[in-house]
């Protein structure tokens, strides 16, 4: 038994073999020759061996693909062993390249070309690159990259996941993840928890264990125990067997003493709002609306933005949906809207500032959520993302009610929103606390580096002075948080002592947040709150609330 | 030298799910085939079982592409190859 520590993402406790997703396929040295020992036509022979064994496995993967992910394998398989591609590389065999730096610079080549095609070609370059880091992976007889297909259900471990991964993730097969890298706000921990995976992030180390090996995962705790004993062997089973813990919202965000704190979805499209409606959502406090417009090279129609718009308003008819307008930039480059050679795109042209550099943009977007929104039941309210004044505030408020959206509010994610709150609901009806950017503004940490995973979490006493200024700021106006701090059980309870009105999360921990904050009158969360605020650290601040709330290790949450 | 003009047919145009039918049946041939955007010179027609070279083609819904095959069986190649390019795969 050797126990790693990390950061719990998501909770549960499971036991599993690990399998471990190879790591990205290094490129072959430039310049790379023949070996001495071996002639062209062997080189020649081998990629195409090669390639075809790669064509063989996507062409069989897409067999058991649905039909969008079928349509891009087969696309993909056909790739591998494309004979343009193939006679560019063998040229460069012949010229006296290694067979793995030949495939390398002759996709690069065709990669390239796509690439200046724009658009949809653009995308396809990504097939490309994958098609050769296959064909590399076969010609070293290295595992092929991503995530591993094996027949059992598997415990994931990987050094950090990507946005890309999730595509190929079958939460089926996949019991746990595990990851060395990444923090709390990483795209892994944002994949475990809208897949509802028991996860651990940041576990340094754990790389050194090898396929097969039995894995306990304890995704509260943030630890990752192999070859457990039978004491860990009950504790899963006894987390599998249980069916006391929460598994069901009610519908009805409240405390202990009856008062409500409505508890709502955070959404990226008509699917995920209609499964959240199921789920017992009491509305939707953040649609990101780039599901409408990712994956295009031009600005998608007022007509096709409403119609995806209505889609929401019917799942949550009669209740509240917040939009958020179009957050481009930084991770969600766009390629009408954002630049992709800014240094640093964190601290660029993001979120609203995109209203800057290709104004009208957000005004066609307001026009189209005002359309789809007439005629609809659901109160709709619309917010901006990423103001960092009150001049924005006061103009994004404007643009609002000229297009006839009434109930206009602020995200806030920049530290000078939040200690300027006051100013900013000045011209706004209400703010959403974007807890993610806040925290990596606030510490100046970038969210997705796994060193940097400590000062990447909303328990920063830094961080929980931000809320409290902002809730503090608002004088009665509501505050919410929409960030993934909402769906932490025992940071719920604190930021309701401070005094945010409505926690909208992933719809998977709604029965989690409501069972304990069920548990707590509104005087308790205040006590617990101050406790928090009071704390030096965040490791403190959490492990003291968390020690008042015996409910949580109850759940195993 | 056998030629062939065909009209594309899908609204994605030749790439995507068209291309990959297209490819795969010119895989099939006894014959190779190019093809070409009307217009260009015939050198520098491109292998016409390269879903590569397809893409880089950039061949629109509306466009009129040239096929071109030579030997035995070129006729019935040209033939089927033209069919599914005025056929619409997304209908």
């Amino acid at each position: 038994m050797k126990t790693f520590n990390g950061v719990g993402v998501t909770p549960g406790r499971v036991i599993g073999p690990v399998r471990l997703m190879p790591p990205a396929v290094p490129a072959p040295a430039a310049g790379e020759r023949l070996d001495p020992g071996t002639t062209a036509d062997a080189a020649a022979a081998a990629l195409r061996t090669a390639a075809k064994t790669v064509q063989a496995e996507l062409k069989h993967r897409a067999e058991s693909a649905n039909t969008d992910a079928k349509a891009v394998l087969e696309a993909t398989a056909l790739m591998a062993a494309d004979p343009m591609l193939l006679k560019a590389a063998v040229k460069l065999i012949n010229g006296g390249t290694s067979a793995e730096r030949a495939i390398w610079d002759a996709a690069e080549a065709v990669a390239t070309m796509l690439l200046n095609l724009g658009g949809y070609m653009a995308e396809r370059s990504h097939d490309v690159f994958d098609v050769r880091s296959r064909i590399v992976a076969a010609l070293r007889g290295v595992p092929a990259p991503g995530i591993p297909d094996a027949p059992e259900p598997f415990i994931l471990l990987a050094e950090d996941l990507a946005p890309a991964d999730t595509a190929t993730l079958d939460p089926a097969n996949v019991l746990a993840l595990v990851t060395a890298g990444g923090g709390p706000q990483s795209h892994t921990a944002i994949i475990a928890r809208a897949l509802g995976l028991p996860a651990v992030v940041a576990a340094a180390g754990v790389t050194e264990l090898t396929d097969g090996t039995m894995l306990y995962v304890d995704g509260a705790a943030g630890t990752v125990t192999s070859d457990p004993d039978a004491a860990l062997m009950d504790k899963a089973a006894l987390w599998a067997s249980d069916t006391t813990g929460p598994d069901e919202f009610d519908g009805c965000g409240r405390l202990a003493d009856g008062s409500a704190v409505p508890l709502l979805a955070n959404v990226g499209g008509t699917k995920d709002a209609v499964a959240a409606a199921a789920a017992g959502a009491e509305g939707v406090g953040l649609l990101r609306t780039e599901f409408c417009f990712l994956g295009r090279d031009a600005e998608p129609s007022q007509t096709e933005q409403a119609a995806e718009y209505r889609g929401v308003f019917e799942a949550f008819a009669g209740k509240k949906v917040v939009i958020r307008t179009l957050d481009a930039g930084a991770d969600k480059p766009l390629p009408f809207l954002t630049d992709s050679t800014e240094p640093n795109p964190a601290l660029g042209v993001r979120g609203y500032r995109t209203d800057l550099t290709s104004p009208g943009v957000l005004e066609r977007q307001l026009q189209a959520i005002a359309a789809a929104a007439n005629g609809s039941s659901a109160e709709v309210q619309v917010m901006a993302p990423m103001i960092s004044t009150a001049a924005e505030a006061m103009e994004f408020a404007a643009l609002c009610r000229a297009n006839g959206l009434n109930t206009p509010g602020v995200m806030v994610e920049v530290p000078a929103a939040a200690l300027t709150a006051a100013l900013l609901l000045a011209h706004v009806d209400f703010a959403s606390i974007g807890t993610n950017d806040l925290t990596q503004y606030t510490m100046a940490a970038d969210r997705q580096l796994g060193p940097l995973a400590a000062l990447n979490d909303p328990w920063q006493p830094a961080v929980l002075i931000l809320v409290k200024a902002t809730v503090d700021g608002g004088a009665g106006k509501p505050v919410g948080v929409c960030g993934e701090a909402a769906a932490d059980p025992a940071l719920a309870v604190v930021l309701v002592g401070l005094g945010v009105s409505s926690l909208s999360m992933t719809a998977r921990a709604l029965p989690a947040v409501s069972a304990v904050l069920h548990s707590v009158t509104r005087e308790r969360a205040r006590t617990l709150a101050a406790l928090a605020l009071a704390a030096p650290s965040a490791t403190q601040a959490r492990s003291m609330v968390r020690e008042q709330l015996p409910l949580l290790d109850q759940l195993g949450l | 030298m056998k030629e062939r003009t065909a009209t594309i047919a899908s609204r994605v145009g030749l790439h995507a799910r068209p291309a990959a039918i297209f490819v795969e049946a010119a895989a099939e041939l006894p014959v190779d085939v190019t093809i070409s955007m009307q217009g260009e010179p015939a050198e520098d027609a491109m292998d016409a079982s390269s879903i590569l070279s397809l893409m880089g083609l950039g061949a629109a819904q509306g466009d009129v592409v040239v096929l071109r095959a030579e030997g035995d069986g070129a006729d019935d190649a040209l033939e089927t190859l033209v069919r599914i390019l005025e056929t619409d795969h997304d209908a």
